[in-house]
């Protein structure tokens, strides 16, 4: 096991180190560079560009650039945003909470959804509930992710006023509200988000959990359970299921960049103020420290993501660590 | 000789039975119609649409109008005629689709024939590369790249959708060739003395063609949502030029107001998107001898 994580961390290792030099490299390659785009206004003089610009030691030689972009961004000195008028770090610092609080509630809702959904489809394998339930989530597969959130937008908290339809707690009463007041008005800002998100990865992991499911189906143990006259139904739910739960976990894993990729439009469409709107923003505001790092600082995430996804299916399947 | 069912075995399936399974298969009827009607719209854009995509037809009178008689699918802000900027937002889509799949296709198989026929230290590498940048989300690595260059035009666009979509192919690839390489027929191939690059040509990828098509046609799916969703962000092909994405971006501080400017492209990237993925769904399971046969009941079970 400590010979498995070793080796999984080592793996984690290299995603990191390759996300922060292909970043380094990007904003290097990019035309001009990042003062210039940050103070690219008029009255800004020249001389004032050339001061930054030695400030931040971009006058240096790219070697040493790029050892001080390691060493700061180690330790979580990520620049300053021109937007915020802050610390990149501090403005992530509020972001990162709500991101994991969104996708985490999604992924865990999603993951659900989908094994329900999958066991339904495979009890009858190519019948009329399992061709519906495939062209649905092939639908919910195909949508893009900004557009069904839009939808939803349009659908629940405009044309059905159900919903609040941005933000995560009322901006005018949410301070005068008793403490339940408060904790019902956060989860109905949640209902929104959560629901789409959830929808979008259901749909992946449905379709997945349903192959690992049918992989299993034409197992010896399976047909002597079918032969000891066990039920469709509970040959599925019980003998099945068990066996085709593990790959999930990795799915868990796989499924991340998926997930923030989603994460980012629906927290754009609903002003969820998480890392994908403070991207979404900066990418509006050309904001090119904050982008740059909320693309490492989410990718860092997902990396650790993964890890723990892939230590988690290590720890329930022993079989994984001899691999 | 036991035979392993764990290896792919679409090479035992003829391929004329092959392309009956596909055709008899009603998800491939839909996804052909569909893609037909897109590509044919593409095409003939300029004769089917009513206007230019980017002229301002009367920024006073005809700015954000919902539809009409004579605009079919309103305008947009700019009064610009939504159909006619549909109509050639289906080019982008289609162009950035294919050129970026078939970019990425054939430098992931390349790679992974490689990696997987040579093996050793090359393999290790290439295998670890491709692991590590799999786990990056795509999104983001080209959402860093547009904002930094500005909005893009069409074939560099490509070229990134590209750049950033062989990885998956190539260990694809790579597997079915460590699979096939071990295979009865490879190693005659090579006791006749045929030459790796000729083994690799005329048997290994033959064989990988199957598996290859499938994730070709997934892969233009996820190329058109992609764009789309640079679009949406403001970071798609540069505008005025129509594009799916673009079209929404531009009704998108509005949405309850201006509807059309939502419903419409987002049904288009909808139906194209779900047509190239029932088609790869349907290929899959043409090529899947294991698969069930379309109808099969719960005796399926009983009889396994």
């Amino acid at each position: 096991m400590r010979r498995f994580v070793a080796g999984r961390l080592a793996q984690a290792a290299i995603v990191v180190f390759l996300v922060t030099t292909v970043t380094f490299i990007l904003v290097h390659l990019a035309p001009g560079d990042p003062i210039a785009m940050g103070l690219d206004r008029p009255g800004v003089s020249e001389a004032v560009r050339q001061h930054w610009r030695e400030d931040f030691g971009l006058d240096r030689p790219l070697v040493e650039q790029y050892l001080r972009w390691l060493s700061n961004a180690a330790r979580g000195d990520l620049g300053w945003s021109f937007s915020f008028h802050q610390p990149v770090r501090d403005v992530i610092v509020d972001a990162l909470p709500r991101t994991l609080l969104l996708v985490g509630l999604a992924m865990m809702l999603s993951f659900a959804l989908g094994i329900v959904v999958a066991v339904l489809q495979t009890e009858r394998p190519g019948g009329r509930r399992d061709r519906w339930f495939g062209r649905i989530l092939l639908l919910l597969y195909s949508v893009p992710d900004f557009w069904l959130a839009l939808v939803v937008l349009l659908m629940f908290a405009y044309r059905l006023p159900l919903f609040p339809t941005s933000g995560i707690v009322d901006p005018l009463m949410h301070d005068y509200m008793s403490f339940s007041g408060r904790l019902l008005d956060r989860l109905r800002h949640l209902v929104l988000p959560v629901s789409t998100l959830t929808l979008l990865a259901t749909a992946a992991i449905s379709r997945h959990q349903r192959s690992a499911l049918l992989e299993v189906m034409p197992s010896d143990w399976m047909r002597t359970a079918i032969a000891k006259g066990v039920s469709q139904r509970q040959a599925v739910r019980r003998h099945a299921l068990r066996n085709a739960l593990l790959p999930s976990i990795t799915l868990a894993g796989l499924y991340l960049p998926a997930l923030a990729a989603g994460a980012l439009f629906v927290e754009k469409v609903f002003s969820w103020p998480g890392m994908g709107l403070l991207a979404a923003d900066a990418i509006a505001a050309r904001d090119y420290m904050l982008i740059t790092a909320s693309v490492l600082v989410t990718s860092v995430a997902v990396a650790i993501g993964a890890l723990l996804a892939d230590v988690a299916a290590a720890v329930a399947d022993p079989r994984i660590r001899v691999r | 000789m036991d035979v392993d069912l764990s290896e792919p075995l679409a090479v035992f399936i003829a391929p004329r039975r092959m392309l009956a399974r596909l055709l008899r298969d009603s998800r491939t009827r839909i996804a052909i119609v569909v893609l037909a009607i897109v590509a044919l719209s593409a095409v003939f854009a300029p004769l089917l649409a009513p206007y230019d995509p980017t002229a301002q037809l009367d920024i006073v009178r005809l700015q954000s109008q919902p539809p009409s008689l004579a605009h079919p699918l309103g305008t947009d802000p700019y009064s610009r005629d939504v159909l006619s900027r549909l109509l050639y937002g289906s080019r982008i889509s289609l162009a950035v689709g294919l050129g970026a799949v078939l970019l990425a296709m054939s430098f992931g198989i390349a790679v992974g024939a490689v990696a997987g026929f040579i093996g050793g230290a090359v393999d290790a590498v290439l295998m670890r590369f491709v692991d590590a940048a799999l786990s990056i989300p795509r999104l983001l690595v080209l959402i860093m790249v547009a904002s930094l260059w500005g909005s893009l035009g069409l074939v560099p666009l490509t070229l990134l959708m590209a750049g950033t979509g062989w990885f998956a192919v190539s260990r694809l690839v790579r597997a079915e060739t460590l699979a096939l390489r071990e295979r009865e027929f490879i190693v005659a191939a090579r006791a006749l003395g045929a030459s790796p690059l000729r083994i690799l040509v005329r048997h290994v990828l033959p064989n990988v063609a199957a598996p290859a098509l499938v994730a070709a046609t997934l892969g233009i799916a996820n190329v058109i949502l992609l764009e789309a969703g640079l679009s949406y962000l403001g970071i798609g092909v540069r505008p005025p030029t129509a594009s799916w994405g673009a079209i929404i971006q531009d009704g998108a501080e509005r949405v309850s107001d201006l509807w059309w400017l939502t419903l419409f492209p987002g049904l288009a990237i909808l139906v194209t998107v779900f047509a190239c993925n029932a088609l790869g769904d349907a290929l899959r399971d043409a090529f899947d001898p294991r698969q069930l046969p379309r109808g099969t009941d719960s005796n399926f079970l009983k009889e396994a």
